[in-house]
């Protein structure tokens, strides 16, 4: 008996834990409600003869399971996956890589919030799609500009979020650490930063929705027939282009499993990194 | 240091807040003294400056005029020999019990790597958080945070230990075993202790001396000595020498506490503004 077999075991355990769970079991149930409905929505019409609004014009989930299957052995479809999540993470890890320093002095020293906060207040209300046009004429290429806008999209929720998080840490445990003797380093180190990361993993998860919002519309606004082009966004207006309605849905639902995918990676990472917030 | 009497002195200090054009007297001529291996207890009518007198004497905030001295040295800025302990908590949520209480010789790095597990585990176990010592603040209870909170500071072993209403917010009944507890870890071992507090009874049990403050801009008004007997116990609250004590001090803070209603009219406002006190 090894360790593989003990983690074996451990997994089994696990998946037992979960299948019992009746909050899982819950998600389930409704994600099999919501299915069914749509597919008898979609069906009333040629069983009853009476058309049901909007859902009925939607392809029922057996006809985009069906599409799916063929889809999914497309090379193309797949790169449309590699090409959104590429840029999602990309402009993403810059935005968190400037927006947490940033957000952070900002938080930490008046004269540069002084100096930045104002300018960074009249550029956050602009919606990041605003940008495209320009960022098109800025950047040497459309991956450059959509990378850009991505980046937009999270960086102002991220510095907004780290900067407030930061400011919002109890001034006791500041006063507590220096009457145990820290120094401004320390209290920065051991306080300021630990305090924040619950803000930052809430900038990263609302950060990372955006993100996912603002690449499809920045890819089917500049993706197509240019030099670069692709991603879920393009494949879905490729597919609408081309009529093809049920496959339209398939790259839908690809993006609503993409997003989940990618805010479940950061609660895995805010859990794990914070584990005082999981308790009981 | 020679055997000077008293390990603080409080001599003149004024302290106001505010801007130039609107500035408010918040302490005015407060002199006090803290004697080593006493506990002190202040109390005051509610708002008078209280915790002002804390961030004074714990160097959080500078004085305008006046003195304070530690040790017979002038106090600068906060640091491990003025330690406080905070209203509420202030354990750090992201460390556990151990981390909290190793956390200030880390920094300082002032004991020995090998000899700071032994003496932060003998305090925690003191303090009977030995099953308690990997987990967060937030899985441990009120009474069990501030006692983490008390193992924290006196591993530190600061000149004074100034707590700051250190059991406010905990129900009546662990209030009272907090303050049972307290009472034997200041009788086993000699300590300088400063108490801030606005429960006058739980003041009276626990100290050697009470100083009452006068209403903002906050004075002493008065130092009572309190010879009740040691070792003390909660029981000794009904006797009637406790009781001339708390009539007496009642008696003050009643008189301040008025003060500051003066000019707002009816009894009804008093009793509204009275009711609302944190």
């Amino acid at each position: 008996m090894g360790k593989a077999s003990k983690r074996q075991e451990t997994l089994g355990a696990r998946a037992k834990a979960l299948v019992s769970d009746l909050t899982f079991r819950r998600g389930v149930l409704s994600i099999l409600i919501f299915l069914t409905l749509w597919e008898i929505g979609f069906r009333f019409n040629e069983w009853f003869g009476v058309m049901v609004p909007f859902v009925g014009k939607v392809d029922a989930p057996s006809i985009v399971a069906t599409r799916w299957s063929d889809v999914v052995l497309l090379p193309g479809y797949w790169e449309s996956w590699y090409l959104s999540m590429g840029r999602v993470f990309l402009g993403f890890l810059i935005a968190q890589i400037i927006g947490i320093p940033f957000g952070l002095a900002m938080a930490v020293n008046k004269y540069f919030r002084g100096m930045f906060f104002p300018p960074f207040e009249i550029l956050r209300p602009i919606p990041p799609l605003a940008w495209v046009p320009a960022s098109i004429i800025f950047w040497p290429t459309t991956e450059l500009s959509i990378m850009f806008v991505t980046f937009l999209g999270a960086f102002y929720t991220i510095v907004i979020n780290v900067l407030g998080g930061a400011r919002a840490v109890d001034i006791q445990y500041l006063r507590a650490a220096q009457s145990m003797g820290a120094t401004q380093w320390d209290l920065f180190r051991k306080i300021i930063l630990p305090g924040t990361l619950p803000s930052i993993f809430i900038g990263a998860a609302v950060g990372m929705g955006i993100t996912w919002e603002v690449v499809l519309a920045a890819e089917m606004i500049s993706g197509g027939g240019q030099q670069s082009g692709g991603g879920l966004g393009f494949f879905i207006w490729s597919s609408y282009m081309g009529g093809v309605m049920d496959q339209v849905i398939v790259g839908m639902i690809s993006i609503g499993l993409a997003g989940y995918i990618s805010s479940s990676l950061i609660r895995y990472i805010g859990y794990r990194s914070m584990p005082w917030r999981r308790m009981f | 240091m020679a055997d000077a009497p008293d390990m603080m002195q409080v001599n003149n200090v004024s302290k106001a807040f505010g801007e130039d054009w609107e500035r408010e007297m918040v302490i005015e001529n407060l002199s006090l003294k803290i004697r080593r291996n006493q506990l002190t207890a202040i109390v005051g009518p509610s708002g008078c400056g209280k915790s002002t007198v804390v961030n004074l004497l714990a160097g959080f905030e500078k004085p305008d005029s006046g003195q304070i001295l530690l040790d017979g040295r002038p106090v600068t800025g906060p640091s491990k020999d003025t330690l406080v302990v905070f209203q509420e908590t202030a354990l750090m949520p992201w460390l556990t019990t151990y981390q909290n209480v190793t956390f200030g010789p880390k920094l300082r790095g002032d004991i020995p790597r090998d000899q700071l597990k032994e003496a932060a585990d003998s305090i925690i176990e003191t303090v009977g958080l030995k099953e308690f010592r990997d987990k967060y603040p937030l899985q441990l209870s009120g009474g069990m945070q501030r006692r983490a909170e008390l193992a924290r500071a006196l591993i530190n072993q600061p000149l004074v230990m100034i707590m700051d209403e250190p059991f406010r917010g905990l129900d009546a009944m662990t209030r009272q075993l907090m303050q049972e507890f307290y009472m034997r870890l200041c009788e086993q071992e000699a300590r300088t202790n400063v108490f801030v507090t606005s429960e006058l009874e739980e003041a009276i049990i626990l100290a050697d001396s009470l100083v009452v403050l006068s209403n903002r801009p906050a004075t002493v008004r008065e130092v009572v000595q309190i010879d009740l007997p040691r070792p003390r116990n909660l029981e000794m609250l009904s006797s009637s020498q406790a009781y001339e004590y708390k009539r007496h001090a009642m008696e003050m803070l009643h008189e301040e506490a008025l003060k500051s209603f003066k000019g707002v009219g009816s009894s009804s406002d008093f009793l509204e503004s009275y009711s609302r006190r944190p």
